[in-house]
């Protein structure tokens, strides 16, 4: 996907422009924030569980190259094939060799944000092999030709009059009159036109929310069961991850899962997981005849050697992202690439740089409420501290930044200059601004003043009154 | 406590947070007086300026780590160090330490300062064991929660429960008071309109609580508010807690002009 991470500012001024977004983005404000904190509430060693979840993963990085290597071979044995891919690029080009091989015309597809980065969808058309995403969120931002908007609920930036809309206008095989105000309505129509995709399907491709090392299993978790379908149908299941996706053991896994469906939805486990391990065996009722990894690195092993490695632990729940305030008021496509809200602020400089994603860090207050909700425990405003380090380091950020702040440095440093100047600058501004007791403009501050006003001193310095007071008292 | 002999009492040194000196003294002067009602002697280190956070959200170690050293050097002796901010005791008590571990000359300071240094109302009770305040207040007031007190140092019942002591104050509680009021230091002059949109959220749960009087522990985000409640033409005064509970609030609230 095309990065329009560098128009971040206009992209989110776009986007809170559009009273539409707004309304649909009021809903993630309230439902998940309040589903998460019911769940987390109900479980009363939730707390306990992040920590052992955040330890499983740090574990598990530790000893990466280990665990991988105990994957591929255990993949192996079970009949399946891995491929390691070292770029984006790598990875279309075997998922395009897999399905060429087979003869695809068809691929069905189960949510995967690992396509996305990839940007696969893009790639199968355009080498004439046509992609159905049967996430219902996804199969809707498909039919729009829209990346997601968020990391589980892909559609959210819509509401159920748009998607309405679109189904009329695309899905023209049905009645004009029928009724689709509903969200189920939407739902069973979708439902209809997947059903027949399923079937044609020559290819399934899935993500996967966890590699397991010791039984060379790939596992999923939906809510729909379309990943279930899109596995076990075509004759080939493709599986597309990142290599941080692995742990060593189901028992592993089972921890996790049991903060990860309550941090994203809230709910104590989604509707449906599902452990794929190598293709159909001879007592198998179902399953594919192939069973393929693409195991995608695309950055990460550097990430595990930098101050970075922690976002390696996040199990793409959304939390973060659903409780930000900044998503909450522009929303994810104004992140401007894959991964939108604080994880992407993180991963996105990691993955596509930080001279094209510079601003993503640097729009954050550090309020630290994705932090106090990761379930595993991800530093976020820590990490996006980081990138600003590397930039200011790299002389990258704005030069009025770097300006503003060697100015300010110089006096802060000289305590006495600086009590000096804080003094005469609290007379001037006080003296000026005491008539009204605030300013509806000022020079230098049009960032400020533009939406609100800016107090006015009281006249005095903390520091000279308190001087005065000590002498008055004898001091 | 009050019998304590001079030497008894615990040496405080107030830091006193660049936008208190520079904008707001009658913080400062709140802050003191409630430290000395709950039995400390205050002091107020003339070599302290910024804690840096300025610098140091900007990426900008090398003069993070110049002001953390002048801070730590300023408070020096103190028991404790007290700051009527969240997000600056946050910074020095939380992050430091860290700025300064792989300097051997001051990473063992740091951690000694951090340990030393407090935010103001949770010092009161946590510390000093204050339950309640001699201040009186006829009115209604909401209280927002600054993010860097709240999630770095867990400052949220204890400004609740010494407000509940004031008398004739009644306290309502507006929706999403956790939710981060959109002034982020530089923040919200790098990103201005999506600060707009944070505060303007924020703003619309203060006015719906009907309450007259807004507080919060942090000037930088009271600034914030008020400025945008101005703005908007809402008739809600700004104030620090601390002004409320030391029973000091002659001066004209935030952004008011003084009474004729």
């Amino acid at each position: 996907m095309q990065s329009s991470a560098r128009s971040f500012t206009e992209n989110a001024r776009v986007a809170m422009a559009d009273p539409q977004l707004k309304r649909a983005l009021s809903k993630v404000k309230v439902g998940f924030i309040d589903k998460r904190a019911t769940a987390a509430e109900r479980l009363p060693e939730f707390e306990a569980l992040r920590d052992t979840a955040r330890d499983i993963k740090n574990h598990t990085l530790e000893h990466l190259d280990l665990y991988l290597e105990r994957y591929e071979e255990t993949l192996r044995a079970a009949g399946g094939h891995l491929h390691w891919c070292a770029t984006a690029e790598d990875a279309r080009a075997a998922v395009l060799e897999i399905c060429r091989r087979a003869g695809a015309k068809t691929v069905t597809k189960g949510k995967s944000m690992i396509s996305e980065e990839i940007a696969l969808n893009d790639y199968l058309e355009k080498n004439g092999i046509t992609p159905v995403e049967t996430d219902l969120g996804e199969y809707i931002i498909q039919l729009r030709h829209e990346p997601p908007s968020h990391i589980i609920a892909p559609a959210v930036h819509l509401t159920k009059e748009t998607i309405e809309a679109d189904f009329r206008k695309i899905h023209t095989q049905f009645a004009e009159g029928r009724s689709l105000s509903e969200p189920r309505d939407l739902v069973d129509e979708a439902r209809q036109v997947l059903r027949e995709r399923f079937l044609k399907a020559d290819v399934g491709i899935t993500g996967a929310n966890f590699l397991i090392a010791e039984t060379g299993s790939s596992v999923i978790v939906t809510n729909e069961g379309n990943g279930d379908l899109t596995q076990t149908l075509p004759r080939i299941h493709i599986v597309v991850a990142s290599l941080e996706k692995v742990v060593p053991t189901l028992e592993d896994m089972s921890a996790i899962l049991r903060v990860l469906a309550r941090s994203a939805t809230g709910q104590e486990f989604s509707t449906y997981t599902t452990i794929s391990t190598g293709p159909r065996r001879a007592e198998d009722l179902d399953g594919p005849d192939e069973y393929h990894v693409v195991l995608l690195d695309n950055g990460r092993s550097e990430m595990l050697g930098s101050e970075f490695r922690e976002v390696l632990r996040c199990i793409r729940c959304g939390a973060c992202m659903n409780h930000c305030p900044v998503y909450h008021a522009i929303g994810g496509h104004a992140y401007g690439w894959v991964y939108p809200g604080p994880i992407g602020s993180v991963l996105t400089p990691a993955l596509i740089g930080v001279e094209e994603a510079g601003n993503l860090p640097n729009a954050s207050t550090f309020c630290g409420r994705c932090e106090s909700v990761c379930p595993m425990r991800i530093p976020l405003p820590k990490l996006m501290r980081h990138w600003r380090t590397r930039e200011f380091e790299r002389h990258l950020s704005p030069k009025a930044v770097r300006f503003g702040l060697a100015f300010w440095a110089f006096f802060a440093t000289r305590p006495a200059l600086y009590h000096w100047v804080t003094g005469l600058q609290a007379r001037i501004m006080g003296a000026l601004g005491r008539r009204k007791g605030r300013f509806a403009s000022l020079p230098l501050a049009g960032g400020w003043t533009r939406h609100r006003d800016f107090p006015a001193p009281e006249g005095r310095t903390f520091q000279d009154l308190w001087a005065e007071r000590q002498k008055a008292r004898g001091g | 406590m009050t019998t304590a002999s001079p030497q008894d009492k615990p040496r405080v040194g107030l830091f006193v947070t660049c936008l208190v000196d520079m904008m707001r003294p009658s913080v400062g002067f709140a802050a003191v007086k409630l430290l000395e009602d709950a039995g400390c002697r205050v002091e107020v280190p003339r070599a302290q300026t910024c804690c840096g956070q300025p610098a140091y959200n900007s990426g900008d170690r090398p003069d993070t780590q110049a002001l953390a050293r002048q801070t730590i050097a300023a408070f020096e002796g103190f028991d404790y160090v007290v700051a009527p901010s969240g997000s600056c005791a946050a910074m020095i008590h939380e992050h430091y330490p860290a700025l300064l571990a792989e300097d051997p000359a001051w990473a063992e300071r740091a951690k000694d300062l951090a340990a030393r240094t407090h935010e103001l109302i949770s010092f009161l009770t946590d510390v000093r064991g204050v339950k309640a305040v001699a201040a009186r207040f006829a009115g209604s007031v909401t209280y927002h929660d600054s993010c860097s007190g709240l999630r770095e140092l867990g400052v949220q019942a204890q400004p609740r429960a010494l407000l509940r002591s004031v008398e004739g104050l009644t306290l309502k509680e507006m929706q999403d008071s956790d939710v981060c009021c959109g002034f982020g230091g530089t923040f919200c002059v790098k990103y201005p309109d999506i600060s707009n949109t944070m505060v303007g959220d924020k703003t619309a749960c203060i006015v719906k609580t009907g309450a007259g009087t807004l507080l919060a522990g942090d000037l930088g985000c009271l600034m914030n508010m008020a400025g945008k409640l101005q703005r908007q033409g809402a008739r809600v005064e700004v104030r620090h807690v601390a002004e409320v509970l030391a029973g000091m609030i002659d001066a004209p609230a935030i952004g008011e002009a003084a009474k004729p």
